[in-house]
Parts: C-alpha cells; structure tokens; sequence
C-alpha cells in the first residue's frame, strides 16, 4: 500500500500516460491519482478520450508511454484478466452481455473468475440483487433492452468484487426515480469500501455523489478537485459553453 | 422475503442420465449378446463418438476449428507401438500412456499454432499433422514409410483367446466413447465450460471479468490432444497394423469427424452423438453406392449447414425448447410465506 504524505492510502496512480491512434492523440501525458475510498466523477465533451482512459487502466489497451500503479504495483504490462483478479472492474459503455447465456450466468461469470474466494453462486446472486435484476435472472441477456444491458454491466462487475469500480456512463437514459435508485446502489457500494470513478455525461446525477471531479479535453486533464470549484472553473466553463449538458 | 435456488437439471435431463446410463450396461454386455461383427461395429462408433465429442469440445466450444486432429490420432497410434513392440509395454497400458505423451507434445505445438487465428490456425493445424506424418515416415525403427504391425506375441500377451482381445478392445472403445462424452459434458459443467460459453460470446467482457483466455484454451487444447491420442492408440490397436499414410488420415480422421459434427450439431453436446450414428446408418444402407454414396454426404451436410447452422439437434431443441445435456443455471425463486 503507498502512502501519500497526509497519510491517504493511493489505490491508483496513473503517470503520464499516453496513447494515440494514427495521428490522434486520445490520452495525453495523463496524470491521475486516486486515494483508497474515493468516489471520483469524470466529465468531458464526446471523443474527449474518458473511455480510452478506462481501457488503459483496466488493460483492454495498452498505453504507448507511462506507467500504470495499482495498489502500490506497476501493473503497466498486466493483462486485463489479471487486473481484475487484482480488484479492477469496470462496466462497458457499449454494453458486451454474453448474449447466449442468462443474466444470471452473465453475472456468475464475474463472480467465479474476478474473484478469489468461494461461493460464487451466492455471490453472484447478491450482485444480480443489489442491480435490480433478480427478476430477470432466468431471461437470455441478448434479449435484454439497451438499459438492461447497462445494468448487466454494473451487475458484472459487481460481482467481480472490486476494490477499484470504473462505471462508464450507466445513468444516460434512465427516469428520475430509476436514476434515483442508481445512486442508491452506488452510494450503498461505495459504503461499503469500494472506490469508485464514473464517468458519466447526466452531470446532476454525477455531482450527487462524486467527492471530486476530474475533467477531461483533447485526452488532457483540464481540471481536478473538489465538485464545485471545478464546475465554477472559467476552462471547464469554456468547454461546456453552448452544451446543454449543464442545464 | 424470498429466497433463490440453482438448479442445473431437469425432469428430462435426469431421464436422459438414467436412460444413457441403463443403455451404457447394457452395450458393457454386448460381448455377451452380440456378433464380432456388431462388436466390432459398435466399437466403430465409439471410437468415432469419441473423436467427435472431442473435435466438437475444440471447434464448437473453445473456437479451436483444428483441421489437423490426425496429429494425435496418428501419434497415439505410433506411440502404442513404440511403447508395446520396443518397451515391452502391455497394449491396454500404453493407452494412457500414449495420451501423456500426446499431452506434453501438444503444448509446444499449441505455442506455435495458437498465434494463428481463424483460417490460419486450420491450416496451420494441417501443417503440423504433415509434419507429424513425414517424422514417423523417417523413422525406421517404426517401418518408415511403409509402417510397421504388431507382433501377434504381443497380442498374445494381452489375453489369451481371440474373444478376449475382441471383447477387450471393444470395452476399451466403449470407455472411451462414453468417457469423451462424459468428459465433454462434466468439462461444460465445470467453470471452464462456463469460461467457455462466456468467451464464445465475449471475449473482451470475459478477459475484463477475470478470465485468463489463453490459459483455458491452452488446457482444453492439452486435453483434447491426449484424450484423441488415446483414441488414436486404441484404433492401431485393433487395426494390428500401422503406417504413416493411414495414421494421419486427414479424411479418415478429421474429415469424416467433421461431418459428424456439423450435421450433428456443432456446440452442443448432443449434436456429435447423434451426427454418429446418423453417419453410421448412412453408411450402412449407402456405402455400396462407392463415390455416389460420399456425394450423398456432402449434399446433405450441405443443405443440413444451410437449414440449420446448428445441426439436426441445434433444430430439434430449438423447436422444443428442450436440452438433455443442459450444462446452464437455473435460478428458482421461492416465495417465504410466513
Ligand atoms: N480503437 C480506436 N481506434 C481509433 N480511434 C479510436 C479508438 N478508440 C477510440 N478512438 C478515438 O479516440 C477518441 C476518444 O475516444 P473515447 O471513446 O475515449 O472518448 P470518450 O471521451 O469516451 O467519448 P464519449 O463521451 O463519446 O464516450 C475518439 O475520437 C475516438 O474516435
Ligand atoms: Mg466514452
């Protein structure tokens, strides 16, 4: 475990990591660290490289430059599979179900591979609950909704008993009371020691539960600190200006 | 308050075991009821059920569409003879043990091939049964090109009357008929074959959910390697007699075991047993018509690929909803009326 000075315990550290596709810088000498506990919200304008960010902690891509340190190891060259044995899990923005196999059997998945200790049935059972999807638990995941899917996703990933969660965008399109619920389940994980980074675009949503806020532009980070200073910002100002994703 | 409940079977599928175990006795007796010829008929299709179970396990299952099964089929061939003529082995032990060796060599030829994907690891599969054949045609301790029989002393050695031997081997295929079988079913049971379906679908969610993709692979390839190997050693066995040529057989070995499966039904368990015996009836009423009877087997894998990409029992459990092999969750939910 690194200690930071003020006695914070760091979870990840990301070192100037940089990716590109082409000629397209997508991560930018990125530099990010999150302490142990804390629940992070990520913002930034489509194609701002957020997911990419995900894909580079959770090894589904492999960064050109910097280093990757979770809970004190470098973890740069480690494979995803491996990375979430070690406690990374993270949802798809564009949902991946196992289309051919139930929600239940979606979810054991994670429960049987992500983590190291017995009982993956039960504990499978108690992600698919926490999720709100117990009821579906028989039903073939492909025959799922889009927010289905995207509730299969966080269901998957709970199961893989995380110490590190990255959700990627799993409030877009749900109703008041829906989203309400949402943040209940987040709230109740997070409680639970979980630490948590979300990405997501319904900023109200985000700013209800995030303890900081890290934006993102061009792959770059154009701010980071605590929620209200960092929507007050004149750059995250100009960034959002015309969007409406502030109202 | 309710409480949730995993099942994994059904009325039918517990129907389905008790029936296939009652019918497992009573083919264990078929030396007591049936002709050499039956026998050896019967021993025919195990050999073939096995091959099929096992191609079915790497192609439908694992995403491994090897066309170069003949490697191991021929390799357990030559290791029964090397072990049983130059090590004194007994035949039936060399079995097992022709499946070991199988086993340790898999896993170098699994590095090279498995950095090909799709087409090319058929090929490359191909290639390397060749390569197997023009090794054990260079070797002249083994007859070289022209092969090489078991002495009869051997065979001697192994049981006394010639109903013996033929009971034996015929035991031995029915063990691993049933075995491959079995084995298939209990590995699709098991966290592999849950790995398995999950890559089958995913294979981004699964490595993300923890799944070391190629370390299953490599270990059901290792498998099905030692496991077809044995098969193979059995074949030459009864056959007394072996040869590169007729060893590494891509149509005796591959061919017709992918014909089997395909009609069958690829990705289920069901699908190569009943792909068998179709095969074997088949063949039974047809295989006097000589190439007009291989034209008959292509148009019909054909036009069965056509209907139905999962086989005959891809359609049949589709219409009915039904699986006599289920390897699946089922969550049940009880409602606690206090
Ligand atoms: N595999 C890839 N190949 C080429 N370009 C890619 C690839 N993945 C992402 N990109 C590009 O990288 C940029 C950043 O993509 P990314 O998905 O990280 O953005 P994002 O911030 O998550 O956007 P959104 O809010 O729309 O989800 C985009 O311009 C995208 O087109
Ligand atoms: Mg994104």
């Amino acid at each position: 475990m690194g200690y930071a000075a003020h006695g914070i315990i760091t979870m990840l550290l990301l070192d100037s990591l940089s990716k590109r596709y082409g000629a397209l810088v997508v991560t930018d000498s990125f530099s990010f660290e999150v302490a142990q506990g804390e629940f992070v919200g990520i913002l930034g304008p489509n194609g701002a490289g957020k997911t990419t960010l995900f894909n580079l902690i959770a090894g589904t891509v492999k960064p050109d430059t910097g280093t990757i340190t979770f809970q004190s190891r470098d973890i740069t060259r480690e494979g995803a599979a491996a990375r979430c044995r070690s406690g990374i899990s993270r949802s798809f923005q564009i949902p991946h179900p196992f289309v051919g196999m139930t929600v239940f059997e979606n979810v054991l998945v994670g429960a049987t591979f992500g983590r190291k200790a017995e009982g993956s049935v039960d504990y499978a059972m108690q992600a698919l609950e926490l999720s709100g999807l117990s009821k579906k638990a028989n039903q073939l995941a492909g025959s799922l909704p889009l927010l289905g899917r995207k509730r299969l996703e966080l269901a998957r990933a709970l199961a893989t008993e995380p110490r590190l969660l990255l959700l990627d965008e799993i409030a877009g399109g749900l109703t008041e009371s829906e989203c309400h619920e949402l943040l209940d389940v987040l709230r109740q994980v997070h409680a639970s020691g979980v630490t948590i980074v979300w990405i997501e675009h319904v900023v109200r949503a985000l700013l209800s539960v995030a303890q900081r806020l890290v934006v993102v532009n061009f792959g770059k980070k154009i701010a980071d600190g605590a929620p209200d200073k960092v929507m007050d910002s004149s750059e995250v100002k100009s960034v959002y200006l015309g969007e409406d994703a502030l109202v | 308050m309710s409480t949730h409940h995993v099942t994994r079977s059904t009325m039918l599928s517990r129907f389905a075991l008790v029936t296939a175990i009652a019918l497992v006795v009573l083919l264990a007796a078929a030396p007591a009821w049936a002709s050499t010829a039956t026998l050896r008929l019967i021993g025919e299709v195990m050999i073939y059920l096995a091959l099929a179970s096992l191609w079915n396990l790497l192609a439908g299952y694992t995403g491994l569409v090897s066309v170069g099964q003949q490697a191991y089929v021929g390799f357990g061939g030559y290791m029964l003879f090397t072990l049983a003529i130059h090590a004194g082995m007994h035949p039936l032990a060399a079995i097992p043990a022709a499946g070991i060796a199988a086993a340790l060599v898999s896993i170098p030829v699994a590095k090279l091939v498995f950095r090909l994907n799709g087409a090319y690891f058929a090929i490359g599969t191909w290639v390397v049964a060749e390569v197997f054949r023009l090794v054990f045609a260079q070797m002249s301790s083994l007859g070289g090109g022209s092969g090489s029989s078991l002495p009869i002393t051997i065979m001697k050695e192994m049981a006394g009357s010639k109903a013996m031997r033929e009971s034996l081997i015929y035991w031995a295929a029915l063990m691993l008929g049933v075995g491959s079988v079995a084995f298939v079913y209990m590995l699709l049971r098991s966290r592999i074959g849950l790995a398995l379906t999950a890559i089958r679908d995913s294979e981004t969610a699964s490595l993300s959910l923890g799944i070391a993709i190629p370390r299953i692979k490599l270990a059901v390839y290792v498998c099905v390697s030692a496991a077809t190997a044995m098969v193979g050693s059995l074949i030459f066995l009864q056959k007394l007699r072996i040869a590169p040529d007729a060893a590494f057989s891509v149509n005796d070995w591959t061919v017709l075991v992918i014909f089997m499966v395909v009609i069958g039904g690829i990705g289920t368990i069901e699908g190569p047993i009943i792909g068998t015996i179709l095969f074997f009836i088949l063949r039974e009423f047809l295989a006097d018509l000589g190439s007009i009877y291989l034209m008959i087997l292509g148009v019909l894998a054909i036009v069965i690929m056509v209907i139905s990409p999962k086989g005959i029992w891809g359609l049949v459990s589709d219409r009915l909803g039904i699986s006599l092999l289920p390897v699946g969750y089922r969550v049940e939910t009880r409602e606690d009326l206090r």
